[in-house]
């Protein structure tokens, strides 16, 4: 039992801290698809490649075109939020009044040219993105060593995930965007442009991709593979969570990328998998989700 | 009565064609043919997108192999283990997955398989990157020699053509109407009284049992069983291969799997060799915008519009 408590406090706040990262990216992926799915009703397979599009779009801004960090994180989530909107009114829109498997296959599709397309030019190993020079360095705390740019990541994907969550329930466009989630033809019978909050939404919810790209490029290396590697995590983050409710996502997130964190503590061995444990265990006791209503 | 024909036509050219083509190219196209089908008999009359289902090839191929390797055991011996394997992880998955329906049906079944995929990538029976390699093709029944590519072939082409029958018989089945039932409507199947949830299950099951028996051949074809069978990208390609043959008929995994083979195998030797996934990708597109019938099913338009 003594072993049981002989816990290095170091390494444990240490895989705790990545765990908080890797969760803030979780919860910023399945607040976009939760975002996406609540109005489209589709799940977007092409969610991780938007995510992977970020980070190389930041990295070919950085390498070719000179602009850092900081304009990249502005510029690179209009971007692909732009590239998302015309996805949708090109390819999505024609098939929304199909079986949603079908835009879900699309959206696979669709995953699997840009994947290839970046493996193709730049290869599958990862490239490196410098952290930029404001945020290097860290802060000793008396239990573990907070590298900035971690501290930022988790601040500022919290604050991202907040200020959504707030537009969303508790602003006037939110509530468009809810009502439409509940009944669109109803909203449309008040005047409403339901079509152009659809495009507008799934916008969004490419921008929020693109933006955890972004953020993602200085500590993850940038590989093609990048997102269709979390992007199934993410499913089964939001099987646990269920998608009826934006907080439930962003809270089911950050709390799974708090598990898996410790269970690479614990027992380093299951910690790629542990997340998919805890759907199964979810499956078997919540069906619904943890914040999912009884379909 | 025609249609007697055409079967007896295909099988005669079935039985001839290691003459003109490549008898591993055949055997492969065989394999995922049979693999297509299995996935076409959950996607395509029962309406469940599975979106793992290379788990259930992988398992065959794992099983089967290791069986082999370790043991030395007769192929019929190790295919029909790595089939069981496949059923069991086929009853416990689809347990799992049927308690969530549509898209979250085709999620849990795709974070189960990473689940799989990680546990064979970790496993120290698998090989990890290199995968189980050297597999031995073995006497069939301690006789038949299968090393020789044109035996194997033949026992490939029983093998596709039992399962064939299998999920034909299935298919018109009573239990087949039920299935097709539940995708028109399931809503008026379950006030009909039918067990909805027992009938997905055992449609789950059958469909990896089969999807297992491909996976048990094809590691006996190429001697191999490997990573990129239980990969993410291995269940998009049988999905690509249902869709493009025409899901819900039964030629069309058949033809579809023949299809993406023969790109493949055209592509990989061509300039366009690394852009595979993007062709792949944007055939995925091109089926799902213009083409939802697939090939058999605008085979089938076409026919009963000129005969009207």
């Amino acid at each position: 039992m003594a072993t049981l408590f002989d816990i290095n406090l170091f390494a444990l706040s240490g895989q705790l801290l990545i765990g908080l990262i890797n969760g803030s990216f979780y919860a910023l992926l399945a607040l976009g698809l939760a975002i996406i799915f609540g109005l489209l009703k589709i799940i977007n397979f092409s969610h991780g490649a938007l995510y992977m599009l970020g980070a190389f779009s930041a990295w070919i801004g950085l390498e070719y075109l000179q602009l850092n960090y900081w304009w990249a994180l502005v510029l690179v989530p209009l971007g692909i939020g732009v590239f998302g909107i015309l996805l949708e009114r090109t390819l999505i829109r024609p098939i929304a009044h199909e079986d949603h498997l079908y835009s879900l296959l699309l959206t696979f599709g669709i995953a699997l040219i840009l994947q290839g397309l970046f493996t193709h030019w730049f290869g599958s190993s990862g490239l490196p993105y410098a952290i930029p020079e404001e945020l290097q360095g860290g802060t000793r705390l008396p239990f573990m060593y907070l590298p900035n740019y971690r501290a930022w990541i988790i601040m500022f994907s919290l604050v991202v995930c907040a200020g959504t969550w707030y537009l969303i329930e508790k602003t006037k466009l939110g509530a468009y965007l809810r009502a439409g989630t509940e009944n669109p033809q109803l909203m449309q019978a008040f005047g409403i442009n339901v079509p152009l909050i659809v495009t507008l939404t799934y916008g969004f919810g490419a921008g929020l991709a693109g933006l955890a790209g972004v953020l993602a490029a200085p500590i993850y290396s940038v590989a093609p593979e990048m997102g269709s590697n979390i992007l199934i995590v993410v499913f089964a983050i939001v099987v646990i969570g269920g998608m009826g409710s934006i907080g439930g996502a962003i809270l089911t997130g950050l709390a799974m990328g708090v598990v898996e964190g410790l269970t690479k503590y614990f027992y380093p061995e299951a910690s790629n998998t542990v997340i998919f444990l805890v759907m199964v265990l979810v499956l078997l006791t919540k069906p619904a989700g943890l914040f999912g209503k009884e379909a | 009565m025609n249609n007697k024909m055409l079967n007896l036509l295909l099988l005669g050219l079935a039985l001839v064609a290691p003459l003109a083509l490549y008898p591993v190219f055949l055997m492969k196209a065989l394999c995922f043919a049979l693999f297509a089908c299995a996935f076409n008999l959950l996607l395509g009359f029962a309406g469940l997108l599975s979106f793992g289902h290379a788990v259930f090839l992988g398992t065959g191929a794992y099983v089967t192999g290791y069986l082999m390797v370790t043991y030395g055991l007769t192929p019929e011996v190790g295919i029909l283990a790595g089939v069981g394997a496949s059923a069991l992880l086929g009853f416990i998955y689809g347990t799992l997955a049927v308690k969530r329906e549509g898209i979250y049906f085709a999620m849990v079944t795709l974070a189960l398989a990473q689940l799989a995929f990680f546990f064979y990538l970790q496993a120290p029976f698998t090989g990890g990157e290199d995968g189980l390699q050297g597999v031995p093709r073995g006497k069939l029944f301690g006789l038949v020699d299968l090393s020789d590519n044109l035996n194997m072939y033949y026992f490939v082409l029983a093998i596709f053509i039992a399962g064939f029958g299998l999920i034909r018989r299935t298919v018109h089945s009573p239990f087949g109407q039920v299935m097709k039932a539940i995708r028109e409507n399931e809503p008026r199947a379950i006030s009909l009284g039918y067990k909805v949830n027992q009938y997905k299950l055992l449609a789950f099951v059958l469909s990896a049992t089969l999807a297992g028996l491909a996976g048990s051949t094809k590691a006996l074809v190429f001697q191999l069983a490997s990573l990129n069978d239980v990969h993410w990208f291995m269940s998009g390609e049988v999905v690509l291969m249902t869709l493009l043959g025409g899901m819900g008929t039964l030629w069309g995994p058949v033809l579809g799997a023949g299809t993406i083979i023969a790109i493949q195998n055209v592509l990989a030797s061509g300039p366009l060799a690394n852009y595979i996934h993007v062709i792949m990708g944007i055939v995925f597109v091109l089926c799902v915008l213009a083409f939802r019938n697939g090939l058999v099913g605008e085979l089938q338009k076409l026919i009963r519009k000129n005969f009207n």
